[in-house]
């Protein structure tokens, strides 16, 4: 297992979780649309761009394309 | 030794990658994802195709190529980029439950637990046959699939599917004890539910919808290659119209390894294979027919429904445009980080407008210059 921090709350995942799928299991909200509305993934192949979140301080990072590491920080808008 | 390079490790491009090196070609593979397969595959390579994975493939993964400068030289270049789903607005299409049918799929397969939650599963084509099957198997409730395609079309593609009977067997495995049903179609989304046309309102925790596939033609365009229809232009060998330069895959599986071992092979070897790529591109045109997408479909979205999920534009803004140049010079649609991707095919769709004319990256250059640069 890997432990990971969501918005500061740690979650332990399997190891090969991509960060959108462990974002998922803790909440619909990944960001925030230009007129707020929350987004989560939608094509999860890294095209649609709506998994950004913020992962180690580096914003719109598209989360279904990165595994989860060991500590890694993710934080979202929504 | 000459040097090839593929980008795209699914199907096609392992293929592809694998044949070239049999070729005697110095090969190096590239994809965006962490894991090589592709689509389909992600990273679950079957047995039957570990030998694609020759050790003498230089492989880079995790990289993503944004402009034609950024492509390593090379004397031949075989693109592989495969398809992403088409989607089409509909109101609530932006709701976080709504995904794109390989989309949910693909969270799953990358570690989304779906035990026990209720799926509903819309748009069309066997993607959404297959995306059933697996989540049900991943003990998903799969309360309906909602296919668009008028029944009488499904019911005489199945009736020629007896000339396959492998794929056949395929779909009634797939298929069986699934509820399944056709002239159904997304009307709306609300949290925790979706409206089916004919099926009413069904409560549920996702929809996954996908309206076919298109092919990722952004990068073969940006380099100058014919695209018509959607498709790249390619001759037998796979060649596209710009010289060096290959296309491969973006069909079904078959087909895809059966164009990226053509693209790969020098021509003795791939000669042989296109007797059985013919076969199986006729057979995915038979597919795309059954599953055309019928006019109904292009007026789900209301004046207020978001069809640009980038810039939040709405459908009552952009409708009215000219095209599509002028839609992003008005509106903004199109010009987000995604630049086109998802509402490119939705607006072709809905407005009539060719795709292909999604925003390249910027700074394109010519293959050849870059050869030169290496001389
Ligand atoms: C979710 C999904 C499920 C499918 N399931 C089936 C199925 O069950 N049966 C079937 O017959 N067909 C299926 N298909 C159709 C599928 O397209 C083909 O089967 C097959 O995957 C095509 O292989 P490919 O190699 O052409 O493309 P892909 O598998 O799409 O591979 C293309 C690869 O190129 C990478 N890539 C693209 N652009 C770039 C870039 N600019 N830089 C770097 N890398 C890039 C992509 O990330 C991807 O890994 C499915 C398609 C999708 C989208
Ligand atoms: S879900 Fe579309 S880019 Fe990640």
């Amino acid at each position: 297992m890997i432990a990971i921090r969501i918005n500061g709350q740690s979650l332990q995942v399997a190891a090969g979780t991509t960060v959108a799928a462990a974002v998922m299991t803790v909440q619909p909200g990944f960001r925030r649309s230009v007129t707020g509305e929350i987004r989560g993934p939608l094509c999860g192949m890294g095209i649609c761009m709506e998994c950004r979140v913020t992962l180690n301080g580096h914003p719109h990072e598209r989360s279904c394309q990165t595994l989860c590491a060991p500590g890694m920080e993710v934080a979202t808008d929504a | 030794m000459p040097s090839t390079l593929v980008i795209g490790g699914g199907p096609a491009g392992l293929a592809a990658a694998w044949a070239a090196v049999q070729a005697g070609d110095q090969v190096t593979l590239l994809d965006d994802n962490p894991a090589l397969g592709g689509q389909i595959w992600r990273g679950a390579i079957p047995k039957a195709y570990h030998r694609f994975l020759d050790p003498r493939i230089t492989v880079r993964t995790g990289v993503q190529i944004h402009s034609a400068t950024q492509i390593p030289t090379a004397d031949r270049l075989i693109l592989a980029t495969g398809t992403r789903e088409r989607f089409l607005p509909f109101p609530g299409w932006t709701l976080p439950h709504v995904l794109g049918a390989g989309g949910l799929q693909a969270m799953v397969k990358s570690g989304l637990p779906i035990a026990g939650k209720r799926v509903v599963i819309t748009g069309t084509g066997p993607l959404l046959l297959a995306v059933g099957a697996y989540l049900r198997k991943r003990g998903a409730k799969v309360v309906l699939i909602a296919e668009q395609a008028p029944f009488a079309r499904i019911a005489q593609f199945t009736r020629e599917l007896w000339r396959e009977p492998a794929k056949l067997i395929q779909a009634a495995q797939l298929g069986w004890g699934l509820r399944y049903r056709a002239d159904a179609w997304p009307i709306r989304a609300d949290a925790g539910s979706v409206t089916i046309q004919g099926h009413g309102k069904i409560p549920c925790d996702y929809v996954a919808c996908g309206f076919g596939l298109v092919a990722n033609t952004e990068l073969p365009a940006l380099l100058g290659c014919a695209i018509d229809a959607g498709q790249v232009v390619t001759d037998s060998k796979q060649r596209t119209t710009i010289p060096h330069i290959y296309w491969a895959g973006a069909g079904s599986v078959d087909r895809s390894i059966l164009e990226g071992q053509i693209a790969g092979f020098d021509l003795e070897r791939a000669r042989p294979l296109y007797p059985a790529r013919d076969r199986a591109l006729r057979f995915d045109r038979r597919i795309d027919q059954a599953f055309r997408l019928r006019s109904e479909l292009s007026s789900l979205a209301t004046p207020d429904t978001i069809v640009c999920r980038c810039e939040d534009v709405p459908f009552g803004a952009v409708w009215q445009q000219r095209d599509w140049r002028s839609a992003k010079l008005q509106t903004r649609c199109g010009m987000g980080p995604c630049q086109g991707r998802i509402c490119g095919p939705a607006l072709e769709h809905l407005c009539g407008w060719p795709a292909g004319s999604v925003r390249p990256p910027i700074f394109p250059t010519r293959l050849e210059n870059l050869l030169d640069e290496r001389r």
